[in-house]
């Protein structure tokens, strides 16, 4: 086994091996889920706590069924984010796992850098499951294993993620583990749904959608949330589909075999087509498996509370 | 008794500077006299190598008391004052219970009296319980005490109650000091919009929550020729347009912090919370900008903005965690490692910035060395190393990202009325 680490918080900074090592484990997890037993002990005698401060049910219960296909233990606890400001810290929530007898934490939380702190404070291994609008590596990682699943190499893709690139985790996720494995990613939005400056940081940023997706390998269409237009940041949400939305018109411009890519739950209609969703060039259902492979990948690989 | 203070060099700019040495009877200044020339007193202190300055005058800072003793209170506070070289400090209302009555104002001034290290100044609220809608009673808090007004840690939100303000203000030549901050485009922003919040996914507040809301104050003050002082000015565009109000004749001031010289937001990449603060650290060209309006004396005064909050208050998510640092022991060292290290300002430049110019626009005592005065008198080393640990603090709490690194420029003694409060 390679050098143990405890966490995984996020893919800023991370070097091309530990994705390359992340992704090619995920392939031996891939065909032990295959397998007719569809079961390995590796994980035995290990507890497994699920950390969600915000509703989820697609990330916690991949989490979970990896950890379950590892013969982990598994807990889930579902705080709300309130009572972290009312009352037990997320120190002392980390505190109290701990104890408890957690060696790996999985956690979900609305603010960025919450699992960087429970992390520092804990011996158990910190998987960020989403933090704010930080990072959501897990699902980067998917991201990247089902492009390599179908290309090969990430190297020299051309990859555009377009919607609301200023709330998403799962962007700056991909931007960083994508631009470290040496492919090209565009972010394409609103100019309000744009972080500012963030193309300063080495980023491909346009508020023209047909550009972006132009000769893409892979285009990777946001969720859209209804609020952002009591907000302001967008005036209607047919405005929104009409002018930022994937349809088939603009997919057309993408590469001839180019992969479409959602990392759910997606609205159809309105930041993707019914007929793009549903269509050949989509691998929104592979993207799912491969979260659970992903996911059991990371169990192995963290040292999961016995820093090594 | 009788102090000499000599062999050290004078800075004071607003009157005899140069190798003169101090003599001091009881509580007054006895006799300024060039070096050498007073031999006998009843104790010497020899300030080779050390400027000598008019005791610093901070006109903006937070002692949490009555209230928040737990983050700091007036005696604490008023030490690290002394130990920064403050002999005067001014601090904002909002305390628990607000300051905005003579009550409060009263009491501040009773606990200064009993327990503090340096001056007190209070700063009475402008609105009753910083709610931005009825004034609070400007002459009664003025006769008890108060030595201007501010709703610091938020704005007057609605422009017209600030205007009102800024009339009626007038009628008692009242200052008005404002924290400016257009609310609606801070939102629940946490640090400042730009590349390091876009990477780090922290919610940003654009410069133009600051400048929108400086623009408005220097306006309403033009419009009603009233005075107006903007408190911790942190940008490149907030100094500029200070600089245009101050060349049409507006009666405006102000004052900027010295973590706004002396840090950018990447401090933030790591969600260090000892970061955060309101307005929040911006990048490097408003720290050159910020120095550049300290030289030409756009910006009139150095302020900390000393802000202590307890551990665990700071010890939380970044997003949750309270806005400020505290300020009052490192001001010093940042100042001279930042401003006068590299030559943006002369010595006597930033004892105005630090001395004179926050007493004078205060209107309190101040801001010189001469024959007759109270002897309120800083002696510091520029050139001695200084470390700032978590240990090593007077104040309460110990929220600063400056601590455990060298800087240049140690306060050595700080005297009010002649009465040492603070030596190293």
């Amino acid at each position: 086994m390679p050098i143990k680490r405890k966490d995984l918080l996020g893919l800023r900074g991370a070097d091309a091996g530990l994705i390359a090592e992340i992704l090619s484990t995920a392939a031996d997890m891939k065909r032990i889920m295959h397998a007719p037993e569809r079961k390995s002990n590796l994980l035995s005698g290990k507890s497994v706590v699920t950390l969600f401060y915000e509703n989820s049910t697609r990330t916690r219960t991949s989490f979970e069924t990896a950890a379950k296909l590892l013969s982990a233990m598994t807990t889930g606890i579902a705080a709300s984010s309130s009572s972290v400001q009312k009352g037990e810290s997320l120190i002392d929530t980390g505190h109290t796992l701990e104890r408890i007898g957690a060696d790996y934490i999985v956690i979900r939380h609305p603010v960025s850098g919450a699992a960087k702190l429970l992390a520092e404070h804990v011996k158990a291994s910190v998987i960020n499951a989403g933090d704010g609008t930080n990072e959501h590596p897990t699902q980067a990682l998917l991201d990247m294993y089902t492009m390599k699943e179908r290309f090969g190499d990430l190297k020299g893709l051309r990859v555009a993620i377009v919607g609301d690139i200023l709330h998403s985790r799962v962007a700056r996720s991909n931007l960083w583990g994508l631009t470290a494995m040496g492919a090209h990613v565009t972010l394409a939005g609103p100019g309000t749904l744009l972080p500012v400056e963030l193309e300063q940081a080495g980023a491909k940023v346009t508020t023209d959608v047909r550009s972006a997706v132009r000769d893409a390998d892979v285009v990777m269409p946001l969720r859209i949330q209804k609020e952002r237009q009591q907000a302001g940041l967008i005036p209607s949400i047919r405005e929104y589909a009409k002018f930022y939305g994937i349809d088939g018109g603009v997919l057309a411009l993408a590469k001839p075999n180019a992969l479409v890519m959602h990392p759910g739950p997606i609205n159809r209609g309105v930041e993707i087509a019914g007929s793009v969703a549903d269509g050949p060039a989509s691998v929104i259902n592979d993207q799912v498996e491969n979260g659970v492979a992903v996911r059991m990948a990371l169990l192995t690989l963290l040292s999961g509370g016995s820093a090594q | 008794m009788t102090i000499l203070i000599q062999n050290g060099l004078l800075i004071n700019p607003r009157g005899t500077s140069g190798a003169y040495d101090i003599l001091i009877d009881g509580s007054k200044v006895k006799a300024v006299a060039p070096r050498g020339q007073i031999t006998a007193a009843d104790e010497v202190i020899d300030a080779s190598g050390m400027w000598v300055m008019p005791g610093f005058v901070d006109m903006h800072c937070h002692l949490r008391e009555p209230g928040q003793e737990h983050k700091e209170d007036i005696a604490t506070g008023t030490l690290a004052a002394a130990y920064g070289g403050f002999t005067a400090v001014a601090c904002m209302p909002n305390t628990s219970p607000v300051n905005d009555n003579e009550a409060v104002t009263r009491y501040i001034l009773e606990r200064a009296k009993q327990a503090g290290f340096s001056r007190v100044y209070p700063i009475a609220a402008i609105t009753k319980g910083l709610k931005g809608a009825e004034l609070t009673e400007f002459g009664i808090l003025l006769e008890n005490g108060a030595v201007a007004f501010s709703d610091d840690g938020r704005p007057v939100e609605e422009a017209n109650r600030m205007r009102l303000a800024l009339q009626y203000a007038k009628g008692f030549d009242a200052l008005l000091i404002s924290h400016c901050e257009d609310l609606t485009i801070a939102g629940d922003g946490a640090m400042n919009e730009g590349v390091t919040s876009a990477v780090c996914g922290l919610k940003g507040i654009s410069r133009a929550a600051e400048e929108v809301m400086i623009a408005r104050e220097l306006l309403l003050a033009e419009a009603c020729g009233a005075k107006v002082h903007i408190a911790h000015i942190s940008t490149k565009g907030g100094v500029e347009l200070l600089r245009q109000a101050k060349k049409r004749g507006v009666r405006a001031t102000g004052e900027t912090c010295p973590h706004y010289f002396s840090a950018t937001d990447e401090l933030c990449m790591n969600y260090d919370t000892n970061a955060k603060m309101n307005p929040p650290l911006r990048t490097c060209n408003d720290v050159e900008a910020i120095k550049q309006g300290l030289a030409d004396g756009t910006i009139d005064a150095i302020a900390t903005d000393h802000a202590p909050h307890a551990k665990d208050e700071k010890r939380v998510e970044f997003q949750y965690a309270p806005n400020g640092i505290i300020g009052l022991e490192t001001a010093f060292s940042l100042a001279v490692t930042n401003l006068i290290e590299p030559g943006v300002l002369t010595p006597e430049q930033l004892v105005e910035r630090l001395s004179c110019r926050p007493a004078e626009i205060l209107g309190v005592p101040g801001g010189l060395i001469a024959e007759g005065l109270p002897a309120d008198i800083t002696i510091a080393d520029p050139k001695a190393e200084m470390v700032y640990t978590e240990g090593s603090l007077h104040s309460k709490s110990a929220n600063s990202p400056f601590l455990n690194r060298p800087y240049r420029g140690k306060v050595i003694c700080t005297m009010i009325d002649g009465v040492v409060r603070a030596r190293r």
